[in-house]
């Protein structure tokens, strides 16, 4: 029943780090990468590969299967209708720049509103500033409890006719607050308003099936996955899409161009211009079906139970204040300590072979909400242990002896 | 100079050390100056003032100067919250500049920014002014601290400069 994190995928987690047992408490900003995938892209990479959609020899023919094979394992992990809602990014941050370029750019203007939350990464925050820079939009944040929780009303408290787009991430990267997100996209779209879900975190940790969450958009990152950087993906409805102006020009991209005109592919494929991520996409195929591999749900109950433990233990601690303690959350544990810094915590529990990030995680809208200029951050991935529970903890400690 | 031979062998980085390091890191003079540190809060009369921002960590810190009649360094100041290495080196810099020339801060600078990156070359400082500075030099261990004990002197140079743009900790 228990589930046993399968350490020997990951050999990065038997290397010491500065002479010490590596506790790697970092997944939310990385996932370390299993054999599995490392594999599966070489072996791609050393058998099959050759440049996508251009060619006519054996190895093009090879590389364009399997790329279009990733985008129906992508289709499939998020259960999409259709293989061609998938569009492959470099990452969630450009999933959501393409949503804010090729679609909300051209459907906005001066007055018009966004909303979005308190909780947002940077990456969903900055391509909707430039729709307040560049078309002068308005920005409408959605307050958050103080447990760091979002009340469907709240949200629905923001919206007004003027409202072209809500953005709301599906899991909080600092709070670890997972939002009820089909209710508040039920609320959005009562009042005609399409949203984009930032799943960066929310894909890893929680099940998510877009066509029961009815989502306009779901972006995520493949390096979070425990699959490769430089990739992600873009789910748009079909509807969309077909709308949609494209995001960069090159190739792949293009019907057909002339002098004097230029005609567009259909989408996906309008929005992936120049060679894609090949030997990336693969390797997020092979993360997803590794992932297939396991009991999600059993390994989310792992994570939390971890994330419990240190929740008790951190408890003991007068000195440490928790920010983010909503019902319905997933294993990240931010915390503050009072009298240092972040920073001098995190350099101490590197010291420990304890891998956390500290600083405003890319969310100092969030930092600011809770009056804070920086968190410590310890994430939990399928492979950590109640050992790792147990280094953060002691290493916490030494900072403590070390520092006052 | 032995004091930097010193440094430079305690900077090698084995796992057996890495206490060591972090200790030396954390000196109870950087710990001291993090937690009192020296010239904090605004200044009356200021000539010169620039902020700067660690964008790592969202940081930031305000240096005030107070250039009399003929450049010199007659008062300085520094405000703003961060973490125990911004700080020590914001107090200690501060310590170190007032009554100074702008040149010679210019050449404490120099000095200062190769010490924590761990380079080779640092000359031509007075060996008083190498042994507070050396206390620092801890941080060349830590290649992703050294942002942190370099926003001040980045801050306190932009102060110089009046440049009036936010100084990075570059
Ligand atoms: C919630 C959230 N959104 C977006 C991103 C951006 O993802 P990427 O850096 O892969 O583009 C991250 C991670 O950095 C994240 O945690």
């Amino acid at each position: 029943m228990s589930f046993v994190p399968p350490l020997s995928d990951f050999s990065i987690l038997s290397k010491p780090v500065n002479g010490r047992r590596l506790a790697y408490l970092d997944s939310a900003a990385s996932a370390q990468k299993p054999k599995f995938v490392l594999d599966a892209m070489t072996e791609f990479a050393t058998s099959e590969f050759a440049n996508v959609h251009r060619g006519v020899h054996r190895l093009a023919a090879a590389a364009t299967q399997r790329y279009e094979e990733a985008r129906v394992a992508v289709q499939q992990f998020l259960n999409a209708k259709h293989s061609d809602e998938i569009i492959f990014t470099k990452g969630g941050t450009e999933a959501l720049n393409l949503v804010s370029y090729a679609f909300l750019s051209p459907r906005i203007s001066a007055g018009d509103e966004i909303v979005l939350t308190k909780m947002e990464h940077h990456s969903n925050i900055v391509p909707w500033h430039f729709m307040r820079e560049r078309k002068r939009a308005v920005l409408k944040w959605v307050e958050l409890r103080e447990d760091g929780s979002i009340n469907p009303s709240a949200v629905a408290a923001q919206i007004t006719p003027k409202t072209k787009l809500l953005a709301i991430t599906h899991m909080s990267n600092v709070l670890g607050t997972v939002n009820p997100l089909k209710e508040i996209i039920q609320i959005a779209h009562a009042k005609g308003v399409p949203v984009v879900v930032d799943g960066c975190q929310g894909a890893v940790h929680e099940k998510v099936d877009v066509q029961d969450l009815d989502a306009d958009f779901y972006a995520f990152t493949g390096h979070k996955l425990y699959g490769p950087t430089g990739i992600g993906a873009l789910y748009g409805k079909r509807a969309h899409l077909k709308t949609m102006r494209p995001f960069n020009g090159g190739g792949e991209m293009i019907a057909e161009v002339t002098e004097d005109k230029v005609t567009y592919a259909e989408p996906p494929h309008r929005f992936e211009a120049g060679t894609p991520p090949i030997i990336e996409a693969v390797g997020l195929a092979a993360a997803i079906k590794y992932l297939k591999g396991f009991d999600r749900a059993a390994i989310k109950a792992h994570e939390l139970e971890l994330y419990q433990y240190a929740r008790k233990e951190i408890g003991r601690f007068k000195w440490v204040r928790v920010i983010g303690e909503a019902e319905d959350k997933g294993a990240i544990l931010s915390f503050e300590t009072t009298g240092m810094h972040a920073h001098d915590v995190a350099t101490i529990l590197d010291g420990e072979g304890v891998a956390v990030r500290a600083g405003h995680h890319c969310a100092q809208v969030l930092m600011e909400r809770f009056g804070v200029a920086s968190t410590t951050r310890a994430s939990f991935g399928l492979y950590n242990t109640r050992e790792d529970v147990d280094a953060l903890i002691a290493g916490l400690e030494k900072a403590r002896s070390i520092l006052l | 100079m032995p004091l930097l031979r010193v440094w430079k062998r305690r900077g090698v980085f084995f796992s057996d050390m890495i206490d060591e390091s972090l200790r030396e890191l954390y000196q109870e003079v950087i710990l001291d100056h993090s937690k009192h540190p020296r010239h904090f809060g605004p200044l009356d009369h200021a000539t010169h003032n620039a902020d700067g921002l660690n964008p790592l960590c969202g940081d930031r810190i305000t240096v005030h100067l107070n250039l009399d009649a003929e450049g010199r360094i007659a008062d300085i100041a520094f405000e703003g919250k961060g973490c125990a290495i911004s700080q020590a080196s914001a107090s200690l810099m501060t310590d170190m500049l007032k009554g100074r020339s702008t040149a010679e801060a210019e050449k404490l600078m120099n000095g200062f920014l190769h010490l924590v990156k761990g380079e080779e070359g640092v000359t031509g400082l007075a060996d008083d002014d190498l042994e507070i500075l050396l206390v620092m030099a801890g941080v060349s261990a830590f290649p992703m601290r050294v942002k942190c004990a370099t926003l001040a002197w980045h801050t306190m140079k932009s102060a110089l400069e009046g440049s009036g743009a936010p100084a990075k900790s570059e």
